[in-house]
């Protein structure tokens, strides 16, 4: 096997490739512009796209073309270029064509600044842009997931012909960690009854998300609904961390999960029960494994790089049951260890929440 | 006229239609061919895109004027300027016909529509664009031609133009571009008699017919055609595995206790690469690494610094605020981050560098005039491989042989490989003996 010392951001690419994606489209912006290089360098290698488009609109819209040839494709930005590929990605979701999308977000709003934040949740996970739609939302937190997830995006997004969306940090993206490089394998979806390539088979399809009668889109929406519904039932991923019998069970996802993981362990050997929820999937969120965990925790701690986003999901997880508290940092502070121990105990003594 | 002149040349069943969002938004009604429904003013990416991921279709762009040269202006040039081997269509009719006759970039001056109720002023609205005449200035486009269907005449010309710009396509000779001023009665409010004279006479003068560009007998066939290869395992399989790390087979080695280091001093000491170094021999002793090098609001004072995890179990944090070894190589860094080393952790100083002290009571210092000993060995550059010689003799991490195999294996510039070894032994045996 294969292993290699990688930035998060490349091993995006690695994992893309493996995935078989063969068009890559996108704009410089940083902490995200390394995936753009990486990209650059490997996909004409490989006899595949690489196009540094005129604009984030323009990248999305790229994906939306090849995307509907049936062909894995991808782009990726950060948190401003993100918000200019919304409208993109409601067509995308609109006409039902899979492919992935990568934020690695940073500070805002507006400009904000280069440094992490996780403060595109809520845009993210409850669609930025118009219309019904959702983003299959994968949060790693270390480089070999940024591989590993990118290539699952790849595979959610053609198993329910959605976008999928991988949602990092600055951190995340920037940090080398070992990489077990993975291996390609066939892309195992017939795509034929749908995909425009050019060709006398897929002549006569159409790739559109226009229906101009109300009962049609209405029952087109539905359609997706159903979709979405069966995406929620099947495809929650999460990670628990010594909750078995926490008191305090912490949520929280990408790079802030790593502080937590530390921050769980110094807690433990203090002697409080303190055990850590990670959602892996955002959309679709652990609503689930974060009910069950009520029945038995006396609290739950959302903390995130954000003035709160998740911890609305938490709470509606958690649905009364036990107080809901939220501790998070934002404008690039990143919270420490020590720091989160500090309010782990607050929390625990019983502070606002 | 597009569609026979695709029947004619035998491309309609590999034709892409990508149709925009205005009057051409129903391109797929007519067209017997694959077909895009595009977001407004983006066809020429989608086309693009299409044209990249499969060089053999015939990918046909097809947009007003509202798209083509508003919302899609970015679009419209880039595609052009790139050389994209696709054919736009531009239908300039001088209104929003379908959001219910607003003013369009190609709107005459002084006329009406629902958002210039008084007439198209210059200095409020700005003057018509002439589109064909703008994309002509560009180096890559291979053809441009505006014709017009206001009779019979007009619309023998424009069919023989549609026709040609498929055919350039067709033979891979680049870009085509194809603008047909129209008449849009309905938008207009005029009737269709008034309206083909309107545009006769009136559009006409603005919007002169004629070729603009043509280097179709100048292009080789084939010379804008994109090599696109489909998705073969075995060739990326190949390509991965030559990613591998240079540091080899993973050796398993015994930690004496997780290394959770900082190494601070200025830009162009080698800071953030006495990481990497150290990482890739924690890798190839088969232990969990993280390095992350200072970031956004950490990176304060003028100083580079990075994080640097070496561990048998999972890693929490890739930053180290409490670091068990730090290593700082200048003044601000002593005094920046020497008081979050933890108790009875280790503090190497470089003392060429550094003037001040670190506090022995509290923790292990090691003082080594690293930059003088890289001066001794060839260059200051290497001082940085000095530390880490001085680290692994501290810490008993590593064996000095087997960071020597890995350093040996990873330093791509084999003529620098002797000096690093020297620099790396110096270091390990200035702690050692002192």
């Amino acid at each position: 096997m294969a292993r290699q010392f990688m930035k998060g951001n490349d091993a995006i690419i690695v994992g893309a490739l493996a995935a078989g994606c063969r068009a890559y489209y996108g704009y410089p912006i940083t902490p995200a512009s390394e995936i753009a290089h990486a990209a650059a360098q490997h996909f004409p290698a490989l006899g595949g796209v690489f196009i540094q488009a005129e604009s984030e609109v323009s990248a999305i819209n790229m994906v939306y073309g090849t995307a509907g040839m049936g062909v894995r494709t991808m782009t990726a930005s950060s948190s401003p270029g993100f918000s200019l590929k919304q409208e993109g990605l409601s067509y995308c979701a609109g006409a039902e064509l899979p492919c992935v999308v990568v934020n690695i977000v940073r500070g805002g709003p507006g400009l904000g600044n280069i440094a992490p934040e996780q403060a595109d949740y809520f845009q993210i996970t409850k669609g930025g842009g118009h219309g019904n739609y959702r983003l299959i939302t994968l949060a790693p937190n270390g480089a070999q997931e940024m591989c590993d997830l990118t290539m699952l995006a790849f595979d959610l997004a053609d198993t329910y012909r959605n976008p999928a969306c991988i949602m990092a940090d600055g951190i995340t993206g920037q940090m080398m960690e070992v990489v077990e490089i993975p291996e390609a394998k066939p892309v195992p979806f017939d795509h034929s009854s749908w995909e425009v390539r050019g060709t006398p088979e897929s002549s006569g399809n159409l790739i559109s998300s226009i229906v101009l009668e109300p009962d049609e889109l209405e029952r087109h929406n539905l359609k997706m609904d159903a979709k979405y519904r069966d995406i929620m039932a099947k495809e929650v991923r999460c990670e628990e961390y010594r909750t078995e019998d926490a008191d305090l069970v912490v949520v929280a996802y990408g790079v802030v999960s790593r502080i937590v993981y530390s921050a769980v362990d110094e807690a433990r050997a203090e002697g409080l029960k303190v055990g850590l929820l990670r959602p892996i999937t955002l959309w679709p969120f652990p609503s689930a494994a974060i009910a069950r965990l009520a029945e038995t925790a006396q609290r739950f701690l959302a903390v995130e790089l954000s003035t709160g986003q998740m911890v609305e999901d938490v709470q509606l997880a958690v649905n009364g049951r036990a107080p809901v508290h939220f501790y998070g940092r934002c404008g690039g502070m990143v919270p420490g260890g020590k720091e989160l121990l500090a309010e782990f105990k607050k929390v625990l003594e019983g502070g606002q929440s | 006229m597009i569609a026979e002149s695709l029947e004619e040349l035998g491309l309609t069943k590999q034709t892409v239609f990508v149709s925009p969002v205005g009057c051409s938004v129903f391109g797929y009604y007519y067209f017997d061919c694959g077909n895009f429904q595009a977001a407004h003013g983006r066809a020429p990416a989608v086309a693009t895109a299409v044209k990249r991921t499969n060089p053999e279709a015939i990918v046909i762009s097809y947009q007003g004027d509202g798209d083509l040269a508003a919302i899609g202006t970015a679009e419209t040039i880039h595609a052009a300027n790139r050389g994209e081997n696709i054919t736009v269509f531009f239908v300039n009719n001088a209104i929003y016909g379908m959001t219910g006759g607003q003013m369009a970039p190609t709107t005459m001056i002084g006329q009406r529509s629902a958002t210039t109720p008084g007439g198209r002023v210059e200095d409020l609205h700005g003057n018509p664009i002439r589109m064909a005449e703008m994309l002509a200035t560009l180096p890559a486009p291979t053809y441009i031609e505006r014709v017009a269907i206001g009779h019979s005449k007009h619309i023998m010309k424009a069919r023989k133009a549609i026709k040609k710009a498929l055919q350039i396509q067709k033979e891979g000779k680049g870009y085509s571009f194809v603008e047909i001023v129209s008449a849009c009665p309905t938008g207009w409010k005029m009737d269709p008699v008034h309206a083909r004279d309107w545009l006769v006479d009136d559009m006409l003068k603005v919007f002169p017919l004629g070729v603009f560009k043509d280097e179709s007998d100048i292009r080789d066939e084939g010379d804008w055609d994109r090599h696109y290869e489909d998705f073969d395992t075995a060739k990326v399989n190949s390509y991965l595995d030559r990613m591998k790390s240079a540091v080899g087979e993973i050796e398993p080695k015994e930690l004496p206790f997780d290394l959770n280091c900082k190494f601070a001093g200025f830009g162009g000491q080698g800071i953030l690469t006495l990481g990497l170094f150290l990482s890739q021999i924690g890798m190839k002793a088969g232990q969990n690494v993280s390095w992350f090098p200072a970031y956004g609001p950490e990176m304060r004072g003028g100083t580079a610094n990075c994080s640097v995890n070496l561990a048998k179990d999972r890693i929490g944090t890739p930053l180290v605020d409490h670091p068990n070894v730090l290593v700082v190589m200048n003044q601000p860094s002593l005094d920046a981050f020497e008081k979050d080393v933890v108790d009875g952790g280790t503090i190497i100083v470089d003392t060429t560098v550094v003037e001040g002290k670190a506090d022995r009571g509290r923790l292990n210092v090691v003082e080594i005039p690293a930059s003088d000993i890289a001066d001794e060995v060839g260059t200051a550059k290497v001082a940085n491989v000095v530390v880490l010689g001085a680290l692994v003799a501290a810490t008993d991490a590593f064996t000095p042989e087997f960071c020597e195999d890995t350093l040996r294996a990873i330093i791509k510039k084999k003529s620098l490989i002797d000096m690093n070894m020297e620099a790396f032994r110096r270091g390990y045996d200035y702690v050692r003996k002192s």
